[in-house]
């Protein structure tokens, strides 16, 4: 599934980046690569951005961004 | 001895800039572009100049800071770097720490904000870090000046260390020394050159030019590695870099388990799903009322009384050593009044930068975004356009360099061609006046102004999407939502003082030449007789007036010479719009129907702003070529509307009192200088402003969406 179908607080391994060229980079400058573990923690109060946990910081991307990023669920 | 700060953005670097250099820094713009450049000397080591690069996260081809960063790197060859690192945010800060180490320079980390760090309950083993990075690695507190002393030893350091940290696995490594061949040997930067290739770098390609035949062989070298990690080049590299950082990090300091930091807790407030647009608007609410309505005005009353006070002396001491009586003119009413009737505005500007600095410090701008973000993007614009513009209700010019803090280059230009749409203070004398005198008991006009004002920026935003200028990829969004901060008091004082001053300088110098010019076409006739301030229809800029006029007949506002002579004058400054009418007054009837009013009014607040905000959106767009666009654009925009308003106007409103031209009598009555923003008109305002929200949420909620839902 992509990020943008994942829940918050739940946690999720990131299987690959997809993506026009420049997006596909920033987003893995940003510290978004395969095998990273991410966690959305909120939704924007007019439903988009989101806020995700990366590498120990808090990041907000778009929906449509989100949507670029192929996730499975970390099973507990 | 030229030294380079590079480092992510919010890790510190405007602090440590402004610890080190003091005062003593100059600021401007990377040429031609809309990023800004900042350059001083090192406090007590003058001989040492520091330039403050933008704030990156890597050394990617594909933002204009990433790029401007690399070219000041490779080109300029600065003795060393010093890398700022946000201790507290220690793998994605230390990313670009790597490819730093690349360039082949001395770099210098300066690890800051170990104060948070330790507050968390982190360690941090400062030595074994500088071991494993195989560079040097200097403690420091930059908002607190704490450790600079430790940093400047090794800035003046005689034999500086180069890293020669290896982030690569055997065999990418192994790729890299093969790519080494198809670059000159003697390039400083073999190593990272060599990388970038390896990434089919585009700025790099592109420099190199090499053949096709090179091309594919360098291709041989990369596919297989490709293949075998399953990946494309770029994001093996970023894979890998990572990884090593994860591992020096992991080697050389603890951390705590995660724990819901005070910033989460703020933010489940200010972010809240339903409280936080409400918040938002109380706050920014707050922030308008102090800055414009209350504190505002009660700077602007103080300098009105300051200036005519001054005035009335520097009248009397003129008369006394007995200059001339059009000396004594051109200084008193056209230089000193009218520079300061424009600087009464100052003081409300000072309290709505201190304010906006509190914001942009605390780190809440950023929350701002990202509410806003959904709202914006549909306009063609991003969240971070939202400050410029409620700047801009004080002063376009001030509006238009806070655009500085938007990302996208494109988003920033259109931000800065929009922003002086906004009534600004100046503009309001205008409104008040036409109020007041043809629109009696119709209050409601002046917010109805605002409204007018919102739904052109967002049609216009729209409009400017479409044109080939502005069209192309959206830029990403990607944003960091740094943790909440207390400023400290000396950086907020900075912030606003920076702010200030430019505008200050900026618009003295221009108004000042403006004014003297507007005097002069005002206060003599073309055959340079002098002329009192009664007799302005004799005037150079009258005749220039009566000249123009035919264009705006269809305006309405074209039958005599005086409406287009008094919106010429506005070009020094709006509200001087409103002193030539009381001029012109004087000997000559000004004639205007309530339409044509309307029309009159819209012409003046869409066309293009006085020459001071001129100034500042040719230093903030970068050349004078897209400025001449904007310009173009806005007025013609303007024409446009206004034409629509009185054609419209004319034709609903026929046989009415609306069309019946009055006399703008404005003799004996005491002109408002402002709309009486009360609280009523400040919540319509804000009303209108949340129910194009709403309607937004709406809409996304029709169309089919998917929420995200909690799992817990």
């Amino acid at each position: 599934m992509t990020l943008n179908e994942a829940k918050i607080n739940q946690e999720v391994k990131i299987l690959a980046i997809h993506g026009e060229k420049h997006l596909r980079r920033r987003l893995m400058d940003m510290g978004l690569t395969k095998r990273e573990i991410i966690v959305i923690k909120k939704v924007a109060p007019l439903g988009d951005p989101i806020e995700i946990r990366i590498r120990g910081y808090e990041l907000s991307l778009r929906k449509d961004e989100a949507q670029n990023i192929e996730v499975e669920v970390v099973s507990q | 001895m030229k030294i380079a700060i590079v480092g992510n953005p919010n890790s510190g670097k405007t602090t440590l800039f402004n610890a080190l250099t003091g005062s003593a820094q100059h600021v401007g713009n990377w040429p031609g572009v809309t990023v800004e450049k900042k350059e001083g000397q090192l406090k007590k080591h003058k001989e040492i100049t520091i330039v403050d690069l933008p704030g990156i996260y890597s050394l990617s081809p594909y933002t204009l800071e990433e790029v401007i960063t690399r070219d000041f790197i490779l080109n300029e060859k600065p003795d060393a770097i010093v890398n700022i690192v946000d201790a507290s945010n220690l793998e994605r800060n230390l990313f670009l720490t790597t490819q730093l180490f690349e360039l082949n320079l001395p770099v210098i980390v300066a690890l800051n904000m170990m104060d948070v760090v330790r507050h968390r309950g982190d360690e941090i083993n400062v030595n074994h870090l500088a071991h494993l990075l195989d560079a040097r690695v200097v403690e420091i507190v930059a908002k607190q000046e704490q450790g600079l002393d430790g940093l400047i030893q090794e800035i003046l350091n005689l034999y500086p260390k180069r890293s020669h940290l290896n982030c690569f696995s055997e065999d990418v490594n192994q790729a890299l020394y093969t790519l080494e061949a198809y670059i000159n040997k003697f390039q400083p930067t073999l190593r990272f050159d060599s990388i970038k290739l390896f990434e089919r770098d585009e700025h790099l390609l592109e420099q190199l030019n090499l053949s096709d035949q090179l091309l594919h062989s360098i291709e041989t070298i990369i596919q297989p590695l490709e293949q075998q990690y399953d990946d494309d080049a770029e994001a093996i590299i970023i894979s890998q870099r990572y990884d090593k950082v994860k591992e020096i990090i992991e080697q050389s300091s603890h951390k705590q388990p995660l724990f819901e930091s005070l910033t989460d807790k703020i933010d489940k407030v200010l972010t809240h799903r339903f409280f936080g647009l409400p918040l938002f608007f109380v706050i920014m609410g707050l922030v308008y009322y102090i800055s414009i309505t209350t504190v505002g005005n009660y700077g602007i009353q103080f300098m009105e009384s300051l200036i005519q006070t001054l005035s009335q002396a520097l009248n009397q001491f003129l008369i006394m050593v007995n200059t001339s009586d059009w000396v004594r003119s051109l200084v008193v009413d056209g230089i000193f009044n009218s520079i300061g009737a424009i600087f009464t505005f100052v003081p409300q500007l000072i309290i709505l930068f201190l304010l906006l600095s509190i914001l942009e410090d605390t780190g809440y701008m950023a929350r701002v975004a990202f509410i806003l973000d959904r709202v914006f993007r549909k306009f063609g614009l991003s969240g971070r356009s939202f400050i410029p513009m409620l700047i801009g209700t004080g002063c376009s010019i001030p509006g238009i360099m806070a655009s500085r803090t938007i990302e996208s280059e494109n988003d920033r230009k259109m931000t800065i061609i929009l922003t002086p749409f906004i009534p600004c203070s100046a503009k309001i004398p205008v409104f008040a006046m036409f109020i007041a005198v043809l629109f009696p008991k119709m209050a409601w006009i002046g917010p109805l102004i605002y409204l007018v004002a919102f739904l052109v920026i967002i049609l216009a935003g729209i409009l400017l999407k479409r044109t080939k200028y502005f069209s192309g990829r959206p830029s990403p969004f990607i944003m960091e939502l740094p943790e909440y901060k207390i400023p400290t008091v000396k950086s907020l004082l900075i912030h606003m003082w920076d702010k200030a001053k430019g505008f200050v300088k900026k618009a003295g110098t221009v108004i000042f030449v403006a004014v003297t010019i507007l005097w002069i076409l005002s206060h003599f006739s073309p055959q340079f007789n002098y002329l009192e301030d009664a007799q302005i229809s004799q005037s150079i800029l009258a005749q220039i007036g009566n000249l123009l006029r035919y264009l705006f007949i269809p305006l309405g506002f074209g039958d005599s010479w005086a409406p287009v002579t008094a919106a010429l004058s506005g070009m020094v400054a709006k509200e001087v719009v409103v002193t030539t009418f009381a001029s012109i007054s004087q000997s000559t009837p000004v004639l205007f129907s309530q339409i044509s009013a309307l029309s009159f009014m819209i012409f003046i607040l869409f066309s293009s702003p006085c020459v001071a905000a001129l100034g500042a959106m040719k230093k903030e767009l970068g050349d004078t070529k897209t400025t001449l666009l904007a310009i173009v654009f806005q007025t013609g925009l303007a024409y446009i509307l206004s034409f629509i308003t009185y054609q419209f106007g004319s034709l609903i409103f026929s046989q009415t009192n609306a069309v019946k031209p009055q006399v703008l009598d404005l003799a004996n009555r005491e002109l408002p200088e402002s709309l009486s923003i009360n609280f009523n008109s400040l919540f319509i305002l804000v009303g209108i402003f949340g129910f194009i929200l709403l309607i937004v949420y709406i809409i996304s909620k029709v169309k089919k969406e998917q929420p995200i839902h909690d799992i817990r």
